[in-house]
């Protein structure tokens, strides 16, 4: 039994932490096979060479694999299907929009979102918001999986010599799919922040935000705690906050130690979000809000004084 | 152009979902159900296309069960021009992706449809597959996740909503395209419409005609309810809070 994983590669860059975390998952199985595939990738490839859970790497480094099309990834992914047991990558933009195109080239089946990896062929996903988790059993083979990597540690570095390095070399015809297919822009999101997705603390808002016309509020928060930023589906679509910070069954699924949501009522779809986050604080002047039920702690309050008191007094604690 | 919209009939998503004591599936008593949420924005998007003469029909798609007839009715109601069911086997309840992705490709291939818009994910299952499977089963470009859409002289413009920000991608034709929320705001079926999609037909086909065979791929063992969290605290001010949050390590 021999896993494949498939990694985002950005070039130049060491591996995100989705992919060493999408690592440790395969690793719960079998050391496993790693596929990095994009351009200048000579420095993602050997880092994860020093992991442990990894038999070879595998690196396939082309400027056309730049950026990660699946039109052109997919082929690639399914040619070094065979021989694996499992095909795994992180259910993050890059994995959800490749993997299905894979099974569709293979012809199987595959599981979604997985949170837990009960043997090799059954999972947990979190399915209904996260109000359900449905176990399911693959039959196929290889097994594709996309991974929560928030629930997956990633491997410590390895003793000894580095896992065997393959280079691939893409066929032409794969570097030549959909030539029609172009990124004409990316518009990164403000960065500066931990990273929402792994931040040990997240400070959310939501449409309260609205009464005062920004974000600020949270960022002061946020920033006074070393936290990352969330929002709701209603500040994001109110211009609040930009799409990246979505929390949420329909944007990222987060599980830091401690969440704080303020000014948000706890809808459904965003409480599918944070399910997993070690503590919930909710802030909000509304004590009928459901967040306030699904927090560990609740206080209700205006949250332009509560903010600004709790950076006052976290200032404090700070100097003493 | 004739654009094809695959639709699925779920559970009121307003409506927090349980497992049946058994713990074999979803208990859906009592639950209104309606059109997964991302499929009435994928259907919005092409109907605006149509009226914006960029396209000359827009078909509705469910592969599924008899009771998906409903939100092939509402999307009738909408204002696609035909609503189709491919009927499914009894059991599995609810196909597989693989299945539903085949069994579309087989009516691409039939109505030689030139654009495919779906939702990201449905609001039950949220494998978010069939989009990039269906793409990778007719070889065509996809663009997942998406909040803007423009139809070009031979392909299509559009903006992604991804990891660290927005991704801005132009494609030829046939493509498969999958709606983010942004893309629009779905309009509401009029009274008079419900009336009149109530006398269209929804035609119908079976998995077998379309020589498609159900993929036993994939099997759901069962369904429990998450850990349940213990009963938060009310606390009364922001400094008693953050001597919680201080006796818990949470702080910096």
């Amino acid at each position: 039994m021999t896993p494949l994983v498939i990694v985002r590669v950005r070039p130049g860059q060491a591996p995100d932490t989705a992919g060493l975390r999408t690592l440790g998952a395969a690793s719960i199985l079998a050391p496993a096979t790693v596929l990095v595939a994009g351009r200048d990738c000579q420095a993602c490839a050997a880092e994860f060479g020093r992991r442990q859970g990894v038999a070879r790497v595998v690196v396939a480094d082309h400027p056309g694999l730049d950026p990660p099309f699946p039109e052109r990834l997919a082929p690639l992914v399914a040619d070094c299907a065979e021989g694996h047991s499992h095909l795994l990558a992180p259910a993050d933009s890059f994995g959800r929009a490749l993997l299905p195109r894979v099974a569709a080239l293979l012809g199987v089946a595959m599981a979604s979102e997985v949170t837990a990896i009960l043997d090799g062929q059954t999972v947990i996903c979190p399915t209904h918001a996260g109000n359900i988790h449905t176990r399911i059993r693959l039959r196929s083979r290889p097994v594709l999986l996309t991974v929560r990597t928030h629930g997956f540690a990633a491997p410590q570095p390895r003793p000894g010599a580095p896992a065997p390095l393959d280079i691939l070399t893409p066929a032409p015809e794969v570097i030549a799919t959909h030539p029609g297919v172009r990124l004409l822009a990316f518009h990164p999101a403000p960065a500066g922040r931990p990273e929402l997705s792994y931040a040990e603390r997240v400070v959310a808002g939501g449409q309260g935000l609205e009464a005062g016309g920004d974000f600020a509020p949270i960022e002061a928060l946020a920033d006074q705690l070393g936290a990352a930023v969330g929002a709701t589906r209603g500040a994001v679509d109110a211009g609040l906050a930009p799409n990246d910070w979505q929390v949420g069954q329909t944007g990222k699924i987060i599980a830091p130690r401690l969440y704080i949501g303020v000014g948000l009522s706890g809808a459904i779809q965003h409480l599918a979000g944070i399910k997993d986050a070690g503590t919930i604080v909710a802030i909000n002047h509304d004590p009928q809000a459901p967040i306030h039920k699904a927090a560990d702690l609740a206080l209700v309050a205006d949250l332009y004084q509560a903010l600004p008191e709790m950076i006052r007094l976290l200032r404090k604690l700070e100097g003493s | 152009m004739n654009i094809l919209v695959p639709v699925k009939t779920v559970a009121d998503p307003a409506h927090p979902a349980r497992p049946l004591a058994d713990g074999s599936g979803v208990d859906l008593d009592g639950i209104g159900h309606g059109l997964n949420p991302f499929d009435e924005i994928a259907l919005e998007a092409a109907l605006q296309l149509r009226e914006a003469g960029q396209a000359t029909g827009v078909l509705a798609v469910s592969v599924g069960p008899p009771s998906w007839g409903d939100g092939l009715r509402t999307a009738l109601a909408m204002g696609a021009d035909r609503a189709l069911r491919v009927a499914t086997p009894p059991h599995p309840a609810v196909p597989d992706p693989l299945t539903v992705a085949r069994a579309l490709a087989a009516v691409v291939r039939r109505e030689g449809s030139r654009l495919v818009i779906a939702g990201k994910q449905s609001v039950d299952g949220e494998h978010g597959q069939t989009g990039p499977m269906l793409a990778g089963l007719l070889d065509w470009p996809q663009a997942t996740n998406v909040a803007r859409l423009t139809l070009t002289a031979d392909g299509l413009e559009v903006t992604r909503e991804v990891d660290g920000g927005l991704e801005c991608l132009a494609l030829p034709r046939p493509a498969v395209v999958t709606t983010e929320l942004r893309l629009n705001r779905p309009r509401y079926a009029s009274l008079p419409n419900i009336l009149k999609a109530r006398r269209k037909p929804v035609e119908e086909i079976t998995l077998e005609a379309l020589g498609v065979i159900p993929t036993p791929g994939r099997e759901i063992l069962g369904v429990t309810a998450p850990p349940m969290r213990p009963p938060g605290l009310r606390v009364a001010s922001v400094a008693e809070l953050l001597h919680h949050l201080e006796q818990r390590g949470l702080l910096p």
